[in-house]
């Protein structure tokens, strides 16, 4: 079968294999291939790419629920679209979810998804009880932060390369509605923006669109959204059905004048400031999922992703003289991203850490590795790192700098005997 | 409502079994013969819609067991739902008769023995329906895969005449016609993208059908188009055609 992610670049011939029970697993990995899980296919690059691949969609059964304490015990390939739907109408939401509901429970620990409320609560392997991990001699551990700790540690976060996660218990949050309270509010530039960031830090969500054209003073102009769960509104909102992209534009219609225009737009289409605007959950928390394989847009080379974080003491001068960068390329930006962080966790490999992060959602083309390369050095010059799950094109050097923790990651698949039966095209051009 | 899901085991019919459940809120009842897998997905269905769902034995080519399989199911159902089958390419059968009559009796007589019950269970009660998960590949015979086509084009005349007998007395039979859907049915093919359709899909166009009491419906819905004009192609033409 024809194999991508959400960036559809690379495509590559890989060889899906399916499961419905641990025995069946069991046997999938005795062969001597390598392999790395596949969920739904939502990170960007090649992080999930592999000629074998182990489908995990058919493994997609929930196992309990107690409704008293809102804990979850699910299968790997359960989603968080069937979590949304099945648990929100009796009073239950995700403590933590990214900007698409289309992924497995098994991805969002292997990426150790953050949400627009990071900065409150950390990332998803937070409200992760325990997992059940199968390594490839088939024995099935359970980890949890206390037992076996390090593999928990290397797991969440670890892009699959540490085993595959057969269930997991994860805690939901109580919720009164199925609607936000949201506030925008427009900032005319990146000082603006940090300010009131800094300012909403008691803020339950918080999120900014940014416009990574502008220069000068209007460096960074953006709009800040904050949102708090409602107490009144229905529990049972309805979740649009996606709409398909049945057609590959052609990627020149994307380019710096048509994103300026649409930047514009989007950037006047907001008021200075709306206090309180009761929204459903799906367009605050999932404005992408409106569209499936949206990617389609960007033309036929497909899309990447550019996710960085900032240590905070550097994070104003480092975005400054990177979107001063971009805008200096032209290298639109149809969507780009700013969020304050709260501080990193233990895990090896997690991409958050105290600062701010940016995602910059970039055409592929043919310069457009070249001027990444450079923005790389900025990013390590002031103490940043990127995130996998977005990445297709970073080098050893630069993963090896931002993680410091990677040889801890090293030594956990050395001791289990992982590195030569769970590997992807992103750990075998990272050199892990 | 009380759905019996024969061949419960399949893709299809996990996902047919969800759709009904939560939009009904039917309790189901999934038969097939690998009762681990089976009762995974009754405990899975009973978690995410707070219904009744139950696993039971059942063994499609196990005719004498049909019966006592049928009277077993209580309370009796208010629809069935045939997805049991299995696939192979014509390469994989060749002429070899017992490989052959492997598919047939799986296919064609498995569900005739089942569903001749079900039908005069259905008809005595003047109540029900009936959904049969064919195959667009029973439309019209090709090299690659005809002996699976004449299996499901047997089951496709079938339904046709029970929906013909039993619109009679109010039981509705539906013919679903699904193209390439990705099951752990097609893991070893290479089916093309753009036309394939997921387990999912093609529960929800069952659902839509049902709801709007369509006798025959296609999944994808362009497969209607497609089979359209391969069933119109002058047979010496498509003699020499290579599908």
């Amino acid at each position: 079968m024809k194999l991508t992610a959400w960036g559809r670049y690379p495509q590559i011939k890989a060889n899906g294999v399916t499961f419905e029970t641990r025995a069946q697993l069991g046997r999938l990995l005795s062969s001597t291939d390598p392999v790395i899980p596949y969920g739904m296919g939502r990170s960007y690059g090649d992080s999930a790419l592999n000629p074998k691949v182990i489908l995990t969609n058919r493994f997609d059964k929930i196992l309990g629920f107690d409704q008293k304490t809102g804990l979850l015990h699910v299968e790997c390939g359960v989603t968080l679209a069937d979590i949304i739907d099945i648990f929100l109408p009796r009073g239950w939401f995700l403590s933590v979810t990214p900007g698409t509901r289309f992924i497995t429970v098994g991805g969002a620990i292997s990426s150790d998804v953050h949400g627009k409320n990071h900065h409150k609560v950390g990332c998803f392997s937070r409200f992760v009880h325990y997992l059940e991990l199968m390594l490839p001699s088939g024995d099935v551990l359970h980890c949890s932060p206390d037992e076996n700790g390090d593999l928990f540690r290397a797991t969440c976060g670890g892009m699959g390369l540490t085993g595959i996660i057969l269930t997991a218990a994860i805690q939901l949050q109580p919720v009164r509605s199925g609607f936000i309270r949201e506030t925008d509010i427009r900032c005319r530039n990146l000082e603006e923006a940090f300010h009131q960031f800094e300012a909403n830090a008691a803020s339950t969500y918080s999120v900014a669109w940014i416009d990574c054209l502008q220069r000068g003073g209007n460096i960074g102009r953006s709009i800040l959204m904050l949102g708090e769960h409602a107490d009144t509104g229905h529990l049972a909102p309805k979740f649009r059905t996606p709409l398909p992209m049945p057609i590959t534009l052609p990627g020149l219609l994307l380019n710096r004048y048509s994103v300026a225009m649409f930047n514009r737009f989007y950037y006047r289409s907001y008021p200075n400031y709306v206090e309180d605007r009761l929204t459903p959950m799906e367009p605050f928390f999932y404005p992408l999922d409106r569209i499936t394989a949206y990617g389609r847009m960007y033309g036929r080379h497909g899309f990447t992703q550019y996710q960085l974080a900032l240590p905070k003491e550097s994070s104003y001068e480092g975005l400054r003289t990177i979107m001063d960068r971009i805008a200096a390329e032209g290298i639109g930006s149809f969507l780009g991203v700013l969020k304050l962080l709260g501080p990193g966790n233990d895990n090896y490999l997690s991409f958050p850490l105290q600062g701010y992060t940016l995602a910059l959602e970039l055409k592929i083309e043919p310069r457009l590795f070249r001027v990444l390369d450079e923005l790389d050095r900025i990013v390590l010059d002031h103490g940043g790192r990127l995130y996998l799950t977005k990445d297709v094109r970073m080098g050893r050097d630069m993963f090896i700098r931002g993680y410091p923790r990677w040889k801890e990651f090293e030594s956990v698949r050395e001791k289990y005997g992982l590195k030569s039966k769970l590997q992807s095209l992103q750990s075998e051009r990272l050199g892990i | 409502m009380r759905l019996l899901i024969l061949g419960g085991n399949s893709d299809i019919a996990l996902a047919t079994a969800r759709v009904f459940a939560r939009e009904e809120r039917a309790d189901v009842v999934l038969a097939s013969r690998d009762m681990e897998v089976l009762e995974k997905r009754a405990a899975d269905i009973r978690l995410r819609y707070r219904v009744r769902a139950e696993s039971v034995y059942f063994d499609a080519c196990d005719y004498e067991s049909h019966p006592a399989f049928y009277a077993g199911v209580t309370p009796k159902p208010d629809g069935v739902v045939l997805a049991f089958g299995t696939y192979a390419e014509q390469s994989d059968v060749g002429d070899d008769f017992e490989k052959g009559r492997q598919l047939i009796d799986t296919n064609f007589t498995g569900a005739v023995s089942i569903l001749g019950i079900v039908a005069s269970d259905f008809e005595r009660r003047g109540h029900g329906f009936i959904i049969g998960i064919g195959s667009v590949a029973g439309l019209r015979g090709r090299q690659s895969n005809y002996l699976y086509g004449a299996s499901k084009a047997g089951l496709g005349v079938y339904l046709a005449g029970l929906r013909n007998r039993l619109s009679k007395c109010g039981v509705h039979v539906m013919t679903v016609l699904p193209g390439f859907v990705r099951t752990k049915m097609t893991e070893a093919l290479d089916l093309p993208g753009a036309l394939t359709a997921s387990p999912e899909d093609v529960a929800a166009d069952i659902y839509r059908g049902f709801c709007k009491r369509k006798n025959t419906i296609y999944s994808k819905w362009f497969w209607r188009i497609i089979m359209g004009m391969i069933r119109v192609t002058p047979e010496p033409i498509f003699k020499r055609l290579t599908m």
